[in-house]
């Protein structure tokens, strides 16, 4: 999307045009000549996410486009800045200075790692800029890291564990083990089951921490037969979900413990293919699959199919489409991009985008939405029918942290 | 620890010997290239990945992993060939700093055009059907597929081996290797024999790519992370000694088995604490020529 496309007057934009004089906005159409809604986009678009990444950024660009056929925000256009920090904190945080100082972006939204999104908070906040991360974390609904223009569009680790411990610890068994990798995202999941595990009588066997970016978990799987585990945990992510799944499953682990990964993305099951993940339990904030019951999900993805060639959405991918959507609809309802009123707009916001109904807390703006509990295939009928949905958790304040127990009470 | 018993440690040494198994594979091309030529090749990891990406194509086109055998270590070994002949051997003589950043930058390119025509997403990679599967080795189960692995390592070893010390091939290469300028009087070719080592180590790299892709998938990045690996390897067994590889790499691997035991968050730093004790200790490496880098 860049500026030049938005100056070109297609069909649409003279429909539009006449649409708005005969409405009586004689000014309506200098709109497009007005400054355009910039939206930054910072995402890992290489490294070990990049697929997730350059699903979220085709997510987002639906929205955008969405946005913009609908005759944008009193005629100002939207644009995606799509920015790779390359999932470094560091590179995410220039980035986003360069975003919000060189390129005047009005909000940003993104980041797909927990330390990352921090790093983009922290400039954003100093800076009074709205930030929607769609990402994991519970520490950015947090104190001290939360701040008023702090929204997170994605679940936090801490209700995803609960929805999907919840499930396991019920259905599967009580005695556990944790392979987690070793940063904020992996100590926040098993944290999270840990509370609920509390709660249901299961026994910890064990904590393996391992480095993010691990190649070779081959050295895991003795020490996991020897513990015999209900359930092995798996709370890593990305490529380093999908090789441990692929060396379990060789390894003849799969056969006797049943591996839970608190997220189980479509990405990383396509990429690590059918044969190595089926059987693997795990939660998801989307599944295309879920068109069949929520309407909204059946719109969202027969226009993604439209856009993109038939190809589906992913649940990362999601996130990308509804955090922008979400902070373009606040706008509009608030009149403009003023930061404060959009903010307001935000807080409290109820909508249904792609998976049912949300909304986003007002004391720490998290987004409350159900979480699905998902089985992965051995084989579906066409490539993207990778999953079965077993369970829907509703989206309920009691899956998550009370804004007391987050320091923002 | 709790629940240590005897099999475990057992099966824990023999997952570490098996995954040095996996790192000797990845350091001998490298080590090759180096002990002949004293060009460090950087772009091992992307020959690494491009040998996992030509085993993909050879699947994707109606072959099978047994064709994908025989067939990557001639492509990336043509392919190293070439790249011998355009770039690298116009820098031989002019210290071990020219070849190093030259092939750092081949890896940088190479990489880009996997993700260029390939795509930044992963691939998957299933375990050939024969293969797939764990058995019991008596101390516990044990993937075949790396079995296999283990298995064609010593094959490539012995088989290198037997070229270097029993073939005349061999023989030129090796006496190069000590003394060019000898070789070029007695009217040897040498440009050719480093042409030919250079594609060894490549077709070896791009092997080891193939055979990696089955446990952990294929992915334009999956070299990076390897070819740290493999330096590591080269340079606590000595740089260019292919026995000093073996030791090293079998070494490695228990050291990152026992690591992951233990202290599993260290898993990281545990090779590199390793390249640093012996490197203070024994600077050329196990089993290195002192001098060879100066």
């Amino acid at each position: 999307m860049s500026a030049e496309h938005g100056r070109r007057m297609g069909r649409r934009g003279v429909l539009r045009a006449a649409a708005m004089l005969a409405a009586g906005a004689p000014f309506a159409t200098r709109g497009a000549e007005e400054t355009p809604i910039r939206i930054g986009f910072p995402v890992p678009i290489t490294g070990p996410y990049a697929s997730e990444a350059a699903d979220q950024v085709r997510a987002a660009q639906l929205a955008i486009a969405e946005f913009n056929q609908a005759g944008g925000l009193g005629g100002r256009r939207a644009e995606l800045l799509v920015r790779d920090d390359k999932l470094d904190p560091g590179e995410a945080a220039t980035r986003a200075i360069e975003l919000i100082e060189k390129d005047r972006v009005d909000f940003i939204v993104g980041s797909l790692s927990a330390s990352v999104q921090l790093a983009v908070n922290t400039v954003t906040k100093q800076r009074g800029v709205l930030y929607n991360s769609i990402s994991q974390s519970d520490q950015i609904v947090n104190s001290p890291d939360w701040g008023p223009t702090t929204f997170h569009e994605a679940m936090t680790p801490h209700m995803t564990a609960a929805a999907v411990g919840r499930y396991a610890f019920e259905k599967l068994g009580k005695r556990c083990a944790y392979v987690a990798a070793d940063y904020a995202y992996g100590h926040e999941m098993v944290a999270g089951f840990r509370a609920v595990g509390a709660t249901m009588g299961a026994e910890e066997l064990a904590e393996i921490k391992m480095p993010i970016g691990t190649r070779d978990f081959s050295t895991l799987m003795p020490r996991l037969q020897a513990l015999r585990p209900d359930i092995v945990f798996l709370c890593n992510f990305g490529r380093d979900q999908q090789i441990f799944v692929k060396q379990a499953h060789d390894s003849g682990l799969k056969r006797m413990t049943h591996i839970v990964a608190p997220i189980l993305l479509q990405t990383a099951r396509l990429a690590g293919g059918a044969q190595a993940f089926a059987g693997v339990l795990g939660g998801t904030s989307y599944y295309w699959g879920i068109e069949n019951e929520v309407a909204s999900a059946k719109a969202f993805n027969d226009r993604f199919r439209k856009a993109y060639d038939g190809h589906l959405p992913s649940d990362y991918g999601a996130l990308g489409y509804s955090g922008v959507r979400a902070v373009l609809t606040a706008a509009a309802k608030a009149g403009g991009t003023e930061t404060a009123k959009v903010a307001a707009a935000l807080a409290g916001m109820k909508y249904d985008f792609y998976k049912g109904p949300q909304v986003y807390r007002t004391c720490d703006h998290q987004s409350v939405q159900a979480v699905f509990i998902i089985e992965s295939k051995a084989n579906g009928s066409v490539p993207d029918d990778v999953f079965t949905v077993l369970a829907t958790v509703p989206g309920q304040e009691d899956l998550l942290k009370t804004c007391a127990e987050e320091g923002l009470g | 620890m709790a629940g240590l018993s005897l099999d475990l440690l057992a099966l824990q040494i023999f997952t570490g010997l098996a995954l040095g198994a996996v790192y000797v594979l990845l350091a001998i091309g490298m080590s090759l290239i180096f002990g002949m030529l004293t060009v460090v090749n950087f772009a091992h990891g992307a020959f690494f990945a491009l040998g996992a990406y030509a085993g993909f194509l050879v699947l994707t086109l109606g072959g099978n992993f047994w064709l994908a055998l025989l067939a990557v270590p001639i492509v990336t070994g043509l392919l190293g060939m070439a790249v011998e002949w355009g770039l690298v051997r116009h820098l031989y003589g002019r210290g071990i700093d020219d070849p190093l950043l030259l092939t750092f930058g081949l890896a940088y390119v190479l990489v880009e055009l996997i993700r260029i025509f390939a795509g930044t997403q992963g691939l998957p990679f299933d375990t050939p059907d024969a293969l797939a599967g764990a058995v019991d080795i008596g101390i516990g189960y044990f993937p075949l597929y790396r079995l296999f692995v283990i298995a064609m390592t010593v094959a490539i070893l012995v088989l290198l081996w037997l070229f270097l010390e029993r073939t005349r091939l061999g023989l030129i290469i090796r006496a190069g290797a000590r003394d060019p300028e000898i070789m070029r009087v007695l009217g040897v070719d040498t440009g050719r024999v480093w042409r030919l080592v250079f594609g060894l180590g490549t077709a070896i790299a791009g092997l080891a790519g193939l055979l990696a892709a089955p446990l952990q998938g294929v992915s334009p990045e999956m070299g990076n992370a390897i070819l740290a690996d493999a330096f590591v390897v080269t340079v606590v067994g000595g740089m260019g000694s292919l026995a000093g590889a073996i030791l090293a790499g079998l070494l490695v691997g228990v050291i990152v088995s026992l690591t992951a035991l233990f202290a599993p968050e260290a898993g990281d730093v545990a090779i590199f604490v390793l390249m640093a004790v012996v490197l203070l200790i024994r600077p050329q490496g196990f089993f290195g020529r002192a001098g060879l880098m100066s």
